[in-house]
């Protein structure tokens, strides 16, 4: 018997105004065997989904099949017709997509939707269907199995419906599952999660799957074979093995350079600011935040509780925390974007005003702020000179042809070419478009640079270029940096120092390789142990780590007493952790934890 | 089972791929054409349309012109003559040229259409803008009363303030529709501004430090001048629609000036008599608003529909 | 959650109306002539004109004449028509205002049976096959119908089927007495054009709501679950557009109010928007001010149901965390 899915010299291409086609697949050709997983990888614009949609015979709007053959089972899904897809689609080939939250149908219950298709296509009845629901919720490790199915997606987290959908691809029993990056917009603690959930029941239902995505370290933990897409060409195709260990392509070789090591003490960037003055460059003190009106002191919604950072001058600290712990919101109250409701800000040792109306020029000059997303932070009717000039304008007052030189100066340091000073933002790519950021911030002269999550929205190659550009950067500036990332491997390999945040508190901070190696902190070392590694098998290994299980999904609460950390911690001490404030243990080398577990205990 | 490893043309460069595709050109689709042509029209006969118009909008024509030769008919009828090489659209009630009225009133419905819709987009944009950019107090304010500005239906309220002014001329006709449809227009620049006003590239423009003229001039009006010139064009339909409803009830354009709404109005009694009269005004208007319609649905076509969502909601 | 949302909807709805009515007062006392003068015209002599001023409150305060003319409102009471107040017998307007509002009434009820179900069918049909040759008809016809002024409309239909054809009356003559076919035969004309204008703008409106709906990622997946067509229209699309749709409806029997007025005023209907017209012409004020606020607030409260369905139809309200 053949292969599952054999793909065979398959042609996609995009019909344009013009009715002319463009080629976006380029004959590809790779196969499935039953109960494999194959991964696809490769970054935006590689054609790696649209190649794992056509294993449904589906092509996004304005995309059509325009050569070979994809044959499940040895028969062309492309030639079937529309009652042939319907029962194929969800019944043989199931296919869970990136985004739950957008996937379910906010008007159903999920139990509908998980059960629909088998109900639908006749394999099971809605009893039946009910039932085998609530076995792959037990088995997804999904809270209340017997009362989910009537719930509402809006009722459950991002989390819990990544994994539903899971349940709603796995209800029909099909053969091949397609999984279009379903862990790319989770947390670390969570992305591990839902990997095991995922890796455990494919094997137990012996599905074959296609895995999309742009993570090789992710890629390492759930393939047996692995196709590297480039511009919608195969680059290399081989065993997971092969491919993570001997690359034998170009392309891959630069991809798995992109990928960051593993976060371990030692790999921090050398400090280069060695004659330290008295006063940090920036420092914040003691600072609550929050959104929303203030009563008595305490915002609406409080966000920051207790945080004191100080940023040394020509130092870089790295703030890292996963999606809603604060970490943004602490850069603008750094900015004066958003004032705090208690607590100081301190520039070169001055306590600067909260809000930023009320800052001096030559203040905002030395803080420099860098937009996350490159796309939005760019003035799309300003042209680049536009942009880079009116810095050097506003606080520098250059003017004429010392303005172009600058502008010159700004594009060569950034390495891009000058003839980008007369383009508009949109004849840019992402990265491109990021260095001009950067190159904004830089016109000013800052004196610290705030950097919100710089390369999240890049590719791992380019993300992978802008952090070289930021260390030689640092190097020529002198400039003090504020990093912020939920990407610990990318703060690792970029910080001096490194400030943990959970719920809005400093949970850790310290030299980079202090917080990297323990003592930690116990949320520490869960983030720590939830970054995949680049090798196979290292999913395994970690799942039988007592830290792992505290990464069971929860939603993550702002407290007002005791330690935000308590519902998910492995360590915690029943009445002290969820009543008091947690104590700041300082240990040697100015390295501080706030836990109420002694030195002693955090060493194991 | 799998083939070995296969390696696709090594000399590949892998530079960063084009993370969007180019932007959509505005393509004209045929209505479009036709509605930029007849556009095109109508601006040359507001500037000449009086020179070239065959008698003069008030000569109420010789019945000699309408003898036919060779009948001995002394006094022909003149009103309600059907279109003919003397009157190309016919006559109207009195046996004035329809065509001569339609080319002179183009002026006076499209002038204070015109002048209307400018002067409601110069109070709503204002305002709009001011209450996006300005306190939370003064956007609740401003906001409130244009809520319950809108839900007055935009007839009623210039019933009720004709009722009021007790049938006021041009001038006034022009401020109340300005000031109703001002309304409208503060919403659509309100939100266009507010969606700006939280764009990462204004916040950058705060924190250096710019002041609100240069965040009002330079950072937000380029980014909403092209979603408001396309919302002008639907307002000015909607002005000329409303203008023309007024004057067709007798309330807007009042006599002796007339424009196309009372030019159906006038002659409306000829209707009975199967006279095209009362149409020709109508389809004048039809022409002139299917034509701005047509161009602006091509243009929301092209930035996706994102234009038209917002006009409907 | 849910009460809370439609209460808050209630509570803005009110305000609103009290809203409107502050600007309908003022608009109508915009101008600060002697309204009892002009009134009473050349017969008006100062003991007249003094009587008259007292009559109709005019000799207070504009605020307490304001609250005083709401609670009359309020009460059901909406003040005396000028028409024949010169001999000093006014006319209560609620007199006046009854057969006009049934009049209206029944129009507006005939039309929206008729155009509902009509408009709802073809735009769910131009939604289901977008860029089909139908669906570029709809959308095209509908385009210009929704660009002509209403009364193009209208004379077209009666140089069609009443000069040209002879099939239907010109004019409405309504006795009162008719049932059945004569009345809807007496109708037909003005039932005819306002169908064909709100049709246009419900069938524009649910076609651009179900294509929103229809692009978003989860239809696409219910296509990728190999869900059939009709049931991911009539379930998965359909669920999620009922409280847009029915926001279009509402919003759309509001705009009746405007198609109204010409309408009635073509076909010589007495209804209330003729009403309205002739105390505009007449500057019967008090005329134009209870008309105005019975339009706004039957337009009000249509918005309301619009944004009660809205809220009905959110998930998210009917079944909280």
């Amino acid at each position: 018997m053949s292969d599952l899915l054999e793909v065979d010299n398959l042609r996609i291409s995009a019909r344009n105004d013009d009715d002319e086609l463009t080629p976006i697949v380029k004959g590809v050709s790779f196969t499935v065997g039953r109960g494999e997983v194959v991964a696809l990888i490769g970054e935006s614009g590689s054609g790696k989904t649209t190649i794992a949609l056509s294993s449904l015979g589906y092509t996004k709007p304005g995309l059509e099949f325009t050569g070979g053959e994809v044959r499940l089972e040895g028969e062309d899904v492309i030639s079937m017709d529309s009652d042939q897809l319907r029962g194929l689609r969800g019944h043989r080939v199931a296919y869970l997509a990136q985004s739950a939250a957008a996937t379910f149908n906010p008007a159903l219950t999920i139990g509908e939707q998980v059960t629909e298709t088998c109900v639908l296509h006749g394999i099971l009845t809605q009893e039946e269907a009910d039932a085998r629901a609530e076995t792959l919720y037990r088995a997804l490790e999904l809270p209340d199995p017997d009362k989910l199915g009537k719930r509402y997606p809006h009722q459950v987290s991002g989390g819990q419906l990544q994994r539903l959908m899971a349940a709603t691809a796995l209800c029909g029993k099909p053969d091949l599952l397609v999984l279009d990056e379903p862990t790319t917009a989770l947390d670390v603690t969570t992305q591990i999660e839902v990997l095991k959930a995922f890796k455990s029941v494919i094997k137990q239902e012996g599905a074959a799957a296609i895995y999309v995505t742009h993570d090789l370290s992710v890629v390492a933990q759930i393939a047996d074979h692995i196709v590297v897409l480039y511009a919608g060409e195969i680059q290399e195709y081989d065993t997971a093995e092969q491919v993570v260990e001997k690359p034998s392509h170009d392309y891959t070789r630069r991809l798995m350079h992109a990928v960051r090591p593993p976060p371990a003490a030692g790999q921090g960037d050398e400090t280069t600011g060695e004659h330290r003055r008295e006063a940090p460059a920036l420092e914040v003190k003691d600072l609550l935040a929050g959104y929303g009106r203030i009563q008595s002191g305490l915002p609406a919604i409080p966000v920051l509780r207790d945080v004191n950072v100080a940023i040394e001058r020509g130092h870089s600290v790295g703030i890292i925390g996963e999606s809603g712990c604060g970490k943004s919101t602490l850069a603008r109250v750094m900015a004066g974007l958003l004032p705090a409701a208690e607590g100081q800000v301190l520039l070169d040792g001055e306590e600067l005003k909260p809000a930023l109306e009320q800052r001096k020029r030559e203040e905002l000059q030395k803080i420099q702020f860098v937009f996350q997303m490159a796309d939005t932070a760019l003035n799309p009717r300003q042209r680049i000179d536009n942009i880079l000039g009116r810095p050097l304008e506003f606080y520098l007052g250059l003017k004429g042809n010392e303005k172009r030189r600058r502008i010159g100066e700004l594009l060569d340091m950034v390495e891009l070419p000058q003839e980008f000073a007369g383009r508009y933002p949109e004849e840019l790519s992402g990265g491109q478009k990021q260095r001009i950021n950067l190159a904004r911030a830089l016109a000013a002269s800052p004196e610290v640079l705030l950097c919100d999550e710089v390369i999240s929205a890049l590719d791992s190659i380019v993300g992978a270029n802008v952090i070289e550009l930021l260390k030689r950067l640092r190097k020529q500036t002198g400039v003090s940096f504020v990093f912020i990332s939920h990407d610990l491997s990318t703060v690792a390999s970029f910080a001096d120092e490194i400030v943990v945040l959970y719920a809005g508190r400093v949970v850790e901070k310290g030299v980079t390789d202090k917080v990297l190696s323990p003592p930690y902190h116990p949320y520490t070392r869960l983030l720590i142990s939830s970054v995949p590694e680049l090798r196979v098998g290292w999913l395994e290994e970690t799942m039988q780590t007592q830290e792992a299980q505290a990464g069971i999904d929860r939603v993550v609460t702002l407290k007002d007493k005791g330690c935000p950390f308590f519902d998910r911690c492995p360590v915690a001490i029943e009445d002290t952790c969820d009543q008091e404030t947690p104590p700041v243990r300082t240990l040697a080398g100015n390295h501080a934890i706030e836990c109420h577990r002694s030195e002693a205990e955090f060493a194991h | 089972m799998s083939e070995p490893s296969q390696e696709t043309s090594a000399s590949t460069q892998f530079d960063e791929l084009p993370t969007a595709p180019p932007k959509r050109k505005i393509r004209l689709s045929w209505p479009g054409k036709i509605g930029v042509s007849v556009l095109i029209f109508w601006a040359i006969i507001v500037v000449i349309g009086p020179t070239i118009a065959p008698y003069h909008e008030a000569d109420i024509l010789d019945e000699e012109l309408f003898i036919v030769p060779g009948s001995d008919e002394m006094y022909p009828d003149t009103d309600f003559q059907p279109p003919s090489s003397i009157v190309l659209l016919g006559s109207d009630y009195l046996g004035r040229d329809t065509l001569s009225r339609i080319l002179f009133g183009a002026r006076t419905t499209i002038g204070i259409s015109l002048l209307a819709t400018l002067l409601a987009y110069l109070i709503g944009v204002t305002l709009g803008i001011a209450a996006a950019v300005g306190s939370k107090f003064l956007d609740m304010c401003l906001s409130r009363v244009n809520d319950a500005l809108l839900s007055i239906p935009s007839i009623m309220f210039a019933l009720v303030l004709i009722a009021a002014l007790n049938s006021p001329g041009i001038f006034w006709l022009i401020l109340i529709a300005g000031f109703i449809y001002a309304a409208s227009v503060f919403r659509i620049a309100r939100s266009l501004g507010q969606e700006v006003m939280v764009s990462d590239f204004v916040e950058a423009a705060k924190v250096r430090g710019e002041g609100l003229w240069w965040i009002i001039t330079r950072e937000v009006l380029p980014n909403i001048a092209m979603p408001l010139a396309t919302d002008f064009g639907l307002r000015f339909v909607w002005v000329i629609l409303f203008i023309s409803s007024l004057s067709f009830l007798g309330l807007g354009v009042q006599p002796p000036m007339s424009d196309w709404g009372s030019m159906v109005k006038e002659n409306l009694s000829g209707l009975v008599y199967g006279s095209v009269a009362p149409l020709m005004p109508a389809l004048a208007i039809a022409t002139l608003t299917i034509s701005v319609n047509m161009i602006v649905d091509d243009i929301s076509a092209a930035t996706g529909g994102k234009l038209a969502k917002r006009m409907i909601s | 959650m849910l009460w809370r949302a439609i209460l808050g909807r209630f509570g803005i709805s009110l305000v609103t109306l009290w809203v409107v009515s502050i600007l309908i007062f003022i608009g109508t006392n915009l101008l600060p002539g002697d309204v009892a003068q002009i009134i009473l015209g050349q017969t008006a002599t100062p003991e007249s004109t003094a009587a008259l001023r007292a009559k109709l409150g005019l000799d207070k305060h504009p605020i307490e004449q304001y609250w005083v003319w709401l609670q009359n409102v309020m009460m059901g009471d909406l003040g005396i028509s000028k028409a024949g107040l010169g001999a000093g017998l006014g006319t209560p307007i609620v007199e006046m205002l009854g057969p006009r509002v049934d009049n209206t009434l029944r129009l507006t009820l005939i039309v929206g049976a008729v155009a509902i179900p009509i408009s709802l069918f073809l735009g769910l049909i131009a939604a289901m096959h977008p860029g089909t040759r139908l669906d570029r008809s709809i959308t095209f016809a509908t385009l210009n119908l929704i660009s002509v002024p209403d009364f193009l409309v209208a004379t077209a239909l009666v140089l069609i089927f009443a000069v040209s054809l002879g099939w239907l009356p010109s004019i409405v003559y309504l006795r009162g007495d008719e049932t059945g076919w004569v009345l809807l035969k007496t109708l037909a004309m003005p039932i005819l054009t306002l169908v064909i204008l709100v049709s246009s703008q419900i069938i524009r409106m649910t076609r651009a709501t179900v294509l929103n709906v229809m692009s978003s990622p989860y239809i696409e997946m219910a296509i990728l679950k190999g869900v059939p067509r009709r049931r991911i229209i009539l379930r998965h699309a359909l669920f999620n557009a009922v409280g847009p749709i029915v926001n279009v409806i509402a919003l759309n029997l509001a705009w009746l109010v405007g198609g109204v007025v010409v309408v009635e005023q073509i076909f010589s209907y007495p209804g209330l928007a003729k009403l309205m017209i002739e105390a505009v012409q007449m500057r019967d004020m008090p005329l134009v001010q209870a008309c105005a606020m019975i339009f706004c607030a039957t337009y009000i409260v249509l918005i309301f149901i619009a944004d009660i369905a809205s809220i009905l139809s959110n998930p998210r309200l009917r079944h909280p965390k």
